[in-house]
């Protein structure tokens, strides 16, 4: 079944992605060769040193040249970054010095022998993992290769030179390459130069000869190498096709799935698949079925490492759960549409196959549908590895403590039933053997499979030595009595290992509820958590209890990770720790512990990632020695992107609030603006227009009055002024309160003196309490308050009318009320008129609005409080309350 | 009234300060020199030995205060400090340091004419006065008699320290700390509850309507001001 003719819109996005990804990454270019010797880290210098007459800055990042004096020649006059030096063991090793080449910041590096591995204690584990982080930080890549050293390529080169390869590489890396130069040489020139020494030096030569560089392996290796590079030209023309929508033999949609296990034989079939997926151009799935049978440490790790190279060569790994394995299998490839399966061919016995009703194999074969099944072999090592592993027997892991429970109570019934036996006499051998029964079962249930087992077999003598005719011998004389015994024997191990199971079942059972309790917690406390305090600490309780470990959590302060840990981490942070923890903040990848990067710390530390950004780091320690299963690990993973999803939102609702709050701000500031320039201009053009119209001849009169109004004018612009100066003081937070004691019915006397230019147009009457203690306050700030409310009562009330301003004690405040007969307020603007720039609907303009915003915000800076009112008999009345804080100490007259 | 001759140094980098003060003083009769910073200033004042000088406090090239106090320690020439609304602790300062008044900008020439009447009587005063009168007001020094209307008015000593004290500085203002150290002594220079009291008493006792004082103006943040008729 083919697709139309159109490109596959996956794939093209994918091209694309690729493409854009690769412009902000530094390029790199992979010399590929065969063996080693072929002249690879030569040609890489000759062409780097082309590049640097060209005027490219190039610096020699680690460069072997294994003293062949050809390629030393052409190290002469390149840059070389010193390599770090690393104590290990009492050895001193060099590695390639990663930070102090991304200090020198170079157009082009050159790093030879991608696939070496890093002496502990580097940054990365592998050096291509170096070579990547180089390559993200936009510098260009020049690097060696030998073909045995990609991953799936790895077991045919042991085949083939009965060598194993050591040091591999995934073979992702090819595709990140942007260029691929293979330098090819045949096999006799190769040895020739091998001969000549110009590969090793003479006392390896024999050896070399005779073993690596027969003629045969070098030329399977040669084809091996043409084949990668043919390979990947197709992979590129294919990309080149897509991108420019050339409509090319597009492979038909198959999927691929292999069914992993935790025996070390997957990983040839893993390997095999990709091989396969390649070729086929299709998508894989690397699937494990986890039943409940308990798993040992060495199982899970080598699960673990199974299902992390599927990952690293490109493969979509799937965890389920099921009882029956095929069923499972084949239940997810319906569901993916999955159109081949590989397995691995059967390993048992006939007899095992017989019993267990046919292999895995078998059985997937036979219920496979329409789908494509691949077996394939696996080599006589892992077979035997994966035969103890896969043994139906019981596992002998529980304590020898377990067995002597066991066998102390079988003993027990049995010395029960001995006694039972002779004093009651009807009592005969099969009730006594099927108590023992029970017995087994109890223990089956409550102890474990393995003493079950063991408690039946014992039983089973027992009975047959004590109860069965003859009795005290382990002859059985009766023939039904022999099918007794061996019906008893079969019926408790098989009755034993049918409980134990269940009860395993149960305990899986459970331990699921748990884990989907724990993490519906977690859902439920970060949806209703007010703070993200609390969440970060819900999260960090939680993930403590259920994997028994000590967490850390570190936030972003602006663009930098934090330097201490939130307060709600329970781990403490060392140096080396957070300077890991800063890695992963920078690069969003996980590191420490159980990772390929920095491997020898004790915590492992997770980026907290969104599609945006990363928001944080998580540092987990275990506190136990082994390492989580893979469930518990995908349960972990979830539990750290709910931490980051919250995180997440509450940044965005930060953000949210000071958008909020930027554009309010923008809203007074327009507002601000648009008043000001009215009560600006006019009493500039007052002054414009009088001092103009004073250059022409005027009367004397006249002359006054233009110049009254030039100087009223100026007044008016300083008394806007200082009221601007004293909002901008209140809003910036900069308003500095010098309390002093001070007599409230001088501060009136003042605050009058100050209005006089409109006493004119009203009286003013002056009432003071007598006796009125003294205040601690701000005389000039609460003068500025009397002052404007006397202006507002000046202006907005009618000419003639008069104004009262009184000062009185009421309990522990001193009271000052300013009065008008003006027309009063509509009562539901009365709190409104303190807001900035509020103006009542029809009063005439004039004034900033600003005036009663900063009388309040002056009094409320002292602790007091500002009201309007009406008056019953027509008019505003404003009270302002201050509050008295103690009393004036007393006075005493002068020593004169 | 004119005062002629006297010599006024003006100390401002604002040319339009400068020219609307030349142009007022000198219609007044005083005769003008300008500075145009600190250090002018300072160098002018040696060589022209003015008779008054008005520093501007917000000079560019040095503090107002420094160039007080340079000033302070060769000559008691009067110098009027001109200042901004917000600043009172620098004005205090001023003040303290030896300034003789302050005017805060916007100020209108009357002020700045009648501050420097004053300035210059008190400098130029031979003996003390003896007799003062405002209003309804007078007090005898050389008796210690003060009256209100002609009837006899009974003051507390403190309360004649105070009053006396004004007199002496009549039409200056006087900062807090500087009519308590005076009064009632180094150690009481902060506590200006005590100048509330006293002067409110003062205001009841002396003033016709003591809710509008005529004579003892407060000044804001500053200090005291006994107010001249002329």
């Amino acid at each position: 079944m083919y697709e139309d003719e159109r490109p596959n819109p996956d794939a093209l996005l994918a091209a694309i992605q690729k493409d854009e990804k690769q412009k902000a990454r530094g390029h790199l270019k992979i010399f590929l060769g065969m063996a080693a010797g072929v002249g690879k880290t030569y040609a890489m210098l000759e062409a780097a040193r082309q590049r640097k007459a060209d005027g490219v800055d190039v610096v020699i990042g680690y460069v072997e040249t294994h003293r062949r004096p050809e390629t030393e020649a052409l190290v002469d006059g390149l840059e070389v970054i010193p390599r770090k030096k690393l104590e290990y063991r009492g050895t001193t090793l060099e590695e390639m010095d990663v930070d102090a080449i991304l200090r020198r910041e170079p157009d082009l590096v050159l790093v030879d022998e991608l696939a070496h591995t890093n002496a502990p204690g580097s940054r990365h584990a592998k050096r291509h993992m170096d070579v990547t982080e180089l390559l993200e930080a936009g510098i260009d890549v020049w690097t060696t290769v030998n073909v045995q050293h990609f991953e799936s390529r790895a077991d045919t080169v042991q085949q083939i030179t009965g060598i194993r390869v050591a040091e591999t590489l995934p073979d992702s890396i090819l595709d990140l390459a942007n260029d691929v130069e293979l330098i090819d040489l045949s096999p006799d020139d190769l040895r020739k130069r091998l001969a000549e020494g110009k590969v090793y030096t003479p006392e390896r030569i024999e050896t070399a000869s005779s073993n690596f560089f027969r003629v045969g392996n070098l030329t399977a290796l040669r084809e091996m190498a043409l084949r990668l590079t043919a390979e990947r030209v197709d992979h590129q023309l294919q990309d080149y096709m897509a991108i420019k929508r050339i409509a090319g033999p597009w492979k038909s949609g198959e999927r691929m799935m292999v069914a992993v296990s935790a025996s070390p034989f997957s990983e040839k079939l893993i390997r095999w698949t990709r091989r396969m997926a390649y070729n086929l151009e299709a998508p894989w799935l690397a699937v494990y079925v986890e039943t409940a049978q308990e798993s040992r440490q060495e199982t899970r790790e080598q699960l673990a490492r199974n299902l992390a190279l599927a990952r690293s060569l490109g493969g979509e790994v799937v965890v389920v759960s099921g009882q029956n394995i095929t069923e499972a299998l084949l239940r997810l490839a319906h569901q993916r549409n999955v159109t081949q399966i590989v397995i691995g061919k059967p390993q048992h016995t006939r007899i095992q196959a017989f019993l267990r009703g046919g292999s895995l194999t078998d059985h997937v074969i036979r219920n496979s549908g329409n789908v494509d099944i691949y077996v394939v072999t696996g080599d006589e090592a892992s077979e035997g590895r994966s035969q103890r592993a896969t043994l139906p027997l019981p596992t002998l892991r529980s304590p020898l403590r377990k067995y002597v429970i066991a066998i102390a109570i079988i003993s027990a019934v049995t010395a029960l039933d001995l006694i039972l036996v002779n004093s009651v006499p009807w009592l005969g051998y099969q009730a006594v053997g099927l108590t023992e029964l029970l017995a087994v079962l109890l223990i089956a249930i409550y102890i474990g499979r393995g003493p079950a087992v063991a408690s039946a077999l014992i039983s089973a003598l027992s009975w047959n030595f004590l109860f069965i005719e003859p009795r005290f011998t382990f002859v059985i004389t009766q023939v039904q009595d022999i099918i007794l015994f061996f019906l008893y024997f079969a019926v408790a191990i098989f009755a034993g290992n049918l409980t134990s199971r269940i009860r395993l079942q149960e305990q899986a059972a459970r331990y699921t509820a748990d884990r989907t309790l724990a993490l519906y917690t977690l859902a439920h406390e970060t949806a209703t958590a007010r703070d993200m305090n609390d969440v970060l600490r819900a999260a960090v309780d939680q993930i403590e209890r259920i994997f028994d470990v000590e967490v850390a959590v570190l936030l972003p302060e602006g663009d930098q990770l934090s330097h201490s840990a939130h307060a709600c981490s329970t781990m403490q942070l060392d140096e080396k720790e957070q300077s890991v923890a800063l890695w992963v903040f920078q690069h969003g990848k996980p590191a420490g512990r159980y990772t390929n990067t920095l491997p020898l710390a004790s915590a492992q530390f997770f980026p907290l990632l969104t599609p945006n950004r990363t928001v944080g780091v998580m540092g987990i320690r275990y506190r136990r020695s082994e390492r989580l299963s893979v469930d518990e690990e995908a349960l972990l993973e979830t539990f750290i992107n709910q931490v980051a999803l919250v995180i997440e939102r509450e940044l965005l609702d930060e953000a949210a609030e000071q958008t909020a709050m930027m554009r309010e701000s923008e809203r007074l500031y327009t507002t601000l603006l648009n008043s000001i320039s009215h009560e600006l201009r006019t009493p500039i053009a007052s002054i414009k227009g009088a001092a103009s119209g004073l250059r022409n001849p005027t009367s004397a009169i006249d002359r006054e009055t233009l110049i009254d109004d030039i100087e009223s004018s100026a007044d008016r612009l300083n008394r806007l002024v200082e009221n601007l100066l004293d909002m901008s003081r209140l809003e910036s937070g900069r308003l500095q309160i010098k309390r002093d004691w001070c007599d409230v019915g001088e501060i009136v006397s003042v605050a009058v003196q100050r209005v006089d230019f409109c006493a004119k147009d009203h009286s003013i009457e002056i009432t003071r309490e007598p006796g009125l203690p003294l205040i601690q306050v701000d005389f000039v700030l609460i003068e500025q308050v009397l002052v404007n409310l006397l202006e507002n009562a000046c202006h907005y009330s009618p000419a003639g009318t008069p104004i009262r301003i009184s000062a009185e004690q009421a309990a522990r405040t001193i009271q000052i009320s300013v009065e008008d007969s003006g027309p009063g307020i509509p009562p539901e603007h009365l709190d409104a008129i303190f807001e900035k720039f509020f103006r009542l609907p029809g009063t005439p303009t004039g004034g900033t609005g600003l005036g009663l915003s900063i009388s309040r915000g002056l009094v409320e800076a002292h602790g007091g409080t500002i009201t309007a009112e009406n008056r019953p008999e027509g008019g505003m009345r404003f009270i302002i309350r201050l509050p008295l804080n103690g009393d004036a100490p007393p006075v005493r007259e002068a020593a004169l | 009234m004119t005062e002629n001759g006297l010599r006024v140094l003006i100390i401002d980098d604002e040319l339009q300060i400068r020219r609307f003060l030349r142009i007022s003083l000198q219609s007044s009769g005083y005769h003008l020199d300008e500075a145009v910073n600190g250090s002018e200033g300072l160098s002018k004042a040696a060589q022209l030995r003015p008779d008054v000088v008005i520093l501007d406090m917000g000079l560019p090239d040095v503090d107002g205060l420094d160039v007080l106090r340079q000033l302070r320690e060769w000559t008691q020439v009067p110098v009027i400090i001109l200042s901004v609304r917000d600043d009172d602790h620098d004005k205090v300062s001023a003040l303290d340091a030896g300034a003789d008044d302050y005017l805060t900008k916007p100020f209108s020439t009357e002020e700045l004419l009648a501050r420097i009447r004053v300035a210059v009587r008190h400098s130029l005063r031979g003996e003390e006065t003896q007799v003062f009168r405002a209003g309804d007001l007078q007090v005898d020094l050389t008796r210690r008699l003060v009256t209100l209307k002609g009837e006899p008015v009974r003051l507390t000593p403190t309360e004649y320290a105070l009053l006396r004290l004004m007199i002496q500085h009549v039409g200056k203002v006087l900062t807090h700390r500087q009519i308590l150290r005076a009064v009632w002594g180094r150690e009481y220079e902060n506590e200006t509850h005590y100048l509330r009291v006293y002067f409110a008493q003062l205001r009841q006792k002396l003033e016709t309507d003591p809710a509008r004082p005529a004579l003892f103006i407060t000044e804001p943040g500053i200090g005291y001001r006994l107010r001249t008729q002329s």
